[in-house]
């Protein structure tokens, strides 16, 4: 209670806010580590095309199924390509098709919920009762539904994994709007006679914006999962393109002698995801809405 | 002199801000406590009292520290102690009563269960004479019916009762000290002055020592043999509770004293400029320097010492205080207000005005029933005058704050009208109003803490009336905004800031330029001072006073704190369950004959003066419907007359003062049984 007395009055810019929390949530070594390696698979992400070693679709008879070695670093797969060249290659379409689904998962979740939770009544019932009813159906079945009548282009599979990820942030939306419509500001703007819009635009999100990011970052590692569980099962991207759920579908069966095919893809794509979740933890810390504190006793 | 207890010697609390400065929340504080004494601290928030009450029982909040001194309780250092030692001091020999019970007692388990953990914690006694002490207890704390009691959850008792079994609770490990940090302050006025006389009664009757911790001069005053007054974690003043009282040698108590409104003066009382300083901020000199009107450049310069005064019995930290010794016949002064410029027009009407919470159930809907024939707010009839302040006084669940908002159209009426201006109906739908109507009535919120967007900064805050009823944009909108900063006597600096960088009385100076932005004819007011401290909430009503005089607005005052109603208000009504008991001329309502119901509510009022005890005429028995017939306080009043109380809707009977009861009772007959 006392400390907040001690805030600062200069009045800080969105970008030294920006850095500000990044600053924080560096402090402390579980930020820190995911930040670093949020931060190693973006960079990878944007140059492994120029430093790849080789052609991540060359296949040769001659190199099949090698063992690690000076040449290749992580061994060679079933066809003779290069382990290390598709690995950093591998995290590409999943990062892209997971930062955009995400994004549209944030919209479209977080402003059903907060209109949900500010209108409240029949709309909202109903509303809720038609998410709970799609949350009740297992997603992969939908996803797999769709993709194979669709097609698993990147323009179907990022509205369809934003579609089926925002659901989860339909709930929190609303839930964080419920904690803010019950404040004395809405009733006085309310009381003010603003429109619906203007009370959502200026009074509730401001104030439930950091919640739903939080959220969204979280959902960001869930829907990296789900992506790979699709490329995995053969309906995310199309072969020959690398990736990391592919490549651990192709590799599976030859795990017991050629271990290394499936083990540099996993590390990958574990440590983005673990990554990924080290950072939005250290994110809503840093934001001051974490709630997992001890209690003062 | 009896044996003292435990002794505070030189003890300064603190924290390390985030630029690693070691700041001090409490500094250099020593006190003893005497056995069988009750000792009240008292303070503003922030002033360092509850943190110099939990050190007292050996606890200290996360993130803050010792940086010297010690507590010892029976010559034992508190602080020093492991927590196994200080378990079984606590509860045993220390204990606590938290400020809300409801909150502190377990909802899952009965009443009796709790109390037995604390006495199988705290004694040896087997089963059968546990269950004989429980009874024992709650009997003590003056439970109804203690042979149920302890089968009851915590949820099905009222808030008063709820804090009984928290006094229980702490007497069963039949404590030295009983430690009370604001045990009253959640509660009405009445079950607080019941609550305060059983703390006394239990003083005396066990000679437990207590420390009594509020921010509540009145409280504190019904209880204390010795008062502590704290100031920027300081002991300013410190002496028998009498010579505090009407003798106060420190111009901070002085001040304090003088910003209460009392219910013996009609005008405001005087405020104290300047806020209490921030922790850390003070380098050298006194820390109520800047608020004190004896200040010399002695103060600026050097921090003065607790200085004992033998012949007052009290020490005082201040250079000056024997000018104030002569000063000090004028606690009893106030502000008189400018003489009622209320015009005859009638601005706001509220005609039979019946508001329910109850849902009309389906089948009730299908069969076209009227569901709710007890609502909870039912006929009121209040006719209220152009420039006027009306207040409308009761306890929690009185209804008051209903009624606001259903004037604001934030709750739909059931029957009845509301008329505004030239008898033209208000719609009771928010949406239904033309965005004027809606203009021209403005709320301010109890709380400045919920009712200011913490994103936003002051300018934006005001800016959103201002757009929206006016259009402003620009340089016209940031003039606007000065103007209106100016008007609540607040700087164009703070345009800036958030919320979180302001004081409480400075966010709650926002929240009434926000609802003077809209230039409106009537504000409602809610409770606006109640979450302030005094000396803010006095600065505060004398401003909404001035704001008034200057524009001519109409205020609808809702508050449970009679005094303050006392000290702003033209006319009053008080309200019970819902329903108008007596309205009139505020200086008729506070002199008899009165309702019985105002009769009981002003005998509960705590003044900060030992002299003046409060009168408890009625049951502090909390009602959760109001009757389906007769007078609505039939359940409690204490002259009620029989049946006919019961049964009948009382007469609205007029005295030539114009001041108007509802009651059986003929109004001079009142009169005389009142005197």
């Amino acid at each position: 209670m006392e400390s907040n007395l001690i805030t600062e009055d200069k009045q800080k810019n969105k970008l030294e806010k920006a850095f500000e929390i990044l600053k924080t949530m560096a402090s402390k070594p579980s930020g820190l580590i995911g930040l670093t390696i949020v931060l190693f698979h973006i960079v990878l992400a944007l140059i492994s095309p120029y430093i790849a070693p080789y052609d991540y679709k060359a296949i040769s008879p001659n190199t099949m199924l090698l063992a690690p070695s000076a040449e290749h670093w992580f061994g060679t797969d079933s066809l003779g390509r290069d382990v290390f060249t598709r690995t950093i290659l591998g995290g590409r379409t999943a990062l892209t098709v997971t930062f955009f689904g995400s994004l549209i998962a944030l919209l479209w979740g977080g402003l059903l919920g907060i209109f949900c939770g500010l209108v409240g009544g029949k709309i909202d019932d109903v509303v809720m009762r038609v998410v709970d009813a799609f949350l009740s159906i297992p997603w992969i079945l939908a996803m797999l539904l769709i993709v194979s009548l669709l097609g698993t282009s990147t323009e179907v599979l990022i509205p369809a994994l934003g579609f089926f990820y925002g659901k989860g942030i339909v709930r929190v939306a609303r839930a964080a709007t419920h904690d803010v419509i019950a404040k004395d500001f809405i009733v006085s703007a309310r009381a003010r006679g603003h429109s619906n819009m203007s009370i959502i635009w200026n009074e509730i999100i401001p104030n439930v914006r950091d919640a739903i990011l939080v959220e969204g970052a979280m959902r960001w590692s869930w829907m990296l999962l789900g992506f790979s569980s699709l490329s995995f099962l053969g309906f995310g991207v199309s072969p020959p393109t690398p990736d990391w759920g592919l490549m651990i579908s192709n590799a599976r069966g030859l795990m017991s002698f050629a271990y290394w095919s499936v083990i540099a893809p996993i590390v990958g794509l574990s440590s983005l995801i673990i990554g990924i979740n080290l950072t939005a933890d250290a994110f809503a810390k840093a934001l001051g809405i974490d709630r997992s504190t001890k209690a003062p006793v | 002199m009896s044996e003292i207890i435990e002794s505070v010697k030189n003890l300064s609390i603190g924290f390390n801000s985030q630029q690693g400065k070691q700041i001090s929340i409490l500094r250099n504080v020593s006190t003893n406590i005497k056995k069988g004494e009750t000792v009240g601290i008292v303070g503003e928030s922030g002033s360092g009292k509850s943190t110099l009450a939990l050190a007292m029982m050996g606890y200290i909040k996360q993130g803050l520290f010792p940086l010297k001194g010690e507590c010892l309780f029976k010559s034992k250092d508190l602080l020093k102690m492991s927590s196994r030692q200080l378990e079984k001091i606590r509860g045993r020999k220390i204990a606590m009563i938290p400020q809300n019970a409801g909150q502190a007692l377990t909802p899952n388990l009965k009443i009796g269960y709790q109390i037995d953990e604390a006495l199988r914690l705290h004694t040896d006694l087997n089963k059968t004479e546990r269950d004989k002490k429980i009874s024992e207890l709650l009997n003590k704390v003056r439970l109804p019916s203690p042979e149920t009691m302890a089968f009851r959850y915590p949820h099905e008792l009222s808030g008063g009762q709820q804090q009984r079994v928290a006094v229980a609770m702490a007497l069963a490990g039949k404590p030295d000290l009983l430690l009370l940090d604001e045990p009253t302050t959640g509660l009405d006025v009445t079950t607080q002055a019941h609550v305060l006389e059983l703390l006394r009664f239990i003083a005396k009757d066990t000679g437990t020592s207590m420390i009594y911790v509020s921010h509540d001069l009145g409280a504190i005053a019904q209880v204390s043999d010795r008062i502590v007054v704290m100031y920027a974690g300081e002991i300013v003043l410190e002496g028998p509770a009498r010579k505090i009282l009407k003798e106060p040698i420190h111009p901070y108590t002085y001040g304090l004293l003088k910003s209460i409104p009392k219910l013996s003066l009609a005008g405001l009382p005087a405020s104290m400029p300047g806020t209490q300083p921030q922790p850390g901020s003070i380098n050298e000199g006194c820390s109520f320097y800047d608020r004190c009107n004896l200040a010399t450049d002695h103060c600026k310069k050097n921090s003065p010492d607790l200085e004992h005064i033998k012949e007052l019995d009290t020490n005082v930290r201040c250079f000056n205080h024997k000018e104030l010794i002569n000063q000090n016949n004028n606690l009893q002064t106030s502000i008189t207000k400018k003489s009622n410029n209320s015009e005859a027009i009638e601005v706001l009407k509220l005609k039979d005005v019946s508001i329910s919470y109850a849902k009309q159930k389906f089948f009730d809907q299908l069969l076209n029933k009227i569901s709710d024939q007890n609502p909870t707010v039912k006929d009121i009839n209040i006719d209220i005058k152009k420039g006027e302040t009306i207040a409308l006084v009761g306890e929690s669940g009185s209804g008051k704050s209903t009624i606001l908002k259903s004037i604001a159209g934030l709750l739909k009426t059931k029957d009845g009208q509301i008329k505004f201006e030239n008898d033209r109906i208000l719609s009771s739908d928010l949406k239904m109003r033309n965005p004027n109507d809606l203009r021209a009535i403005q709320l301010i919120f109890q709380n400045p803490d919920e009712s200011l967007n913490p994103n936003h900064t002051v300018e934006q805050i005001l800016s959103q009336p201002l757009k929206l009823y006016f259009n402003l944009s620009g340089e016209e909108l940031k003039k606007n905004i000065i103007d209106l900063l100016k008007k609540v006597r607040l700087g164009e600096f703070y345009m800036s800031r958030y919320p979180r960088q302001l004081s409480g009385g400075e966010k709650q100076r926002v929240a009434v330029a926000r609802a003077f932005a809209a230039k409106p004819d009537i504000i409602l007011c809610d409770e606006v001072t109640s979450a302030l401290d005094v000396s803010v909430q006095a600065a505060v009503l004398n401003l909404l006073q001035q704001l008034k005089e200057d524009l001519g607005t109409t205020y609808v005052f809702v508050s449970h704190d009679l005094a303050v109603v006392r000290a702003i208000s033209d006319r009053v009504a008080v309200l019970y369950q819902g329903r108008l008991c007596e309205i009139g001329p505020s200086q008729n309502v506070y002199k008899f004959p009165s309702h019985p119901y105002t009769e009981v509510l002003l005998g509960a009022v705590l003044e900060p003066d030992p002299d003046i005890k409060p009168k408890l005429v009625a049951e502090d028995i909390v009602e959760e419907k109001p009757p389906e017939k007769g007078c609505s306080f039939q359940g409690r009043c204490p002259r009620k007359i029989g049946d006919i109380c019961n049964l009948e809707l009382p007469p609205w009977q007029i005295d030539e003062n114009g001041n108007a009861i509802r009651c059986h009772i003929n109004i001079d007959e009142l009169a005389s049984l009142q005197q």
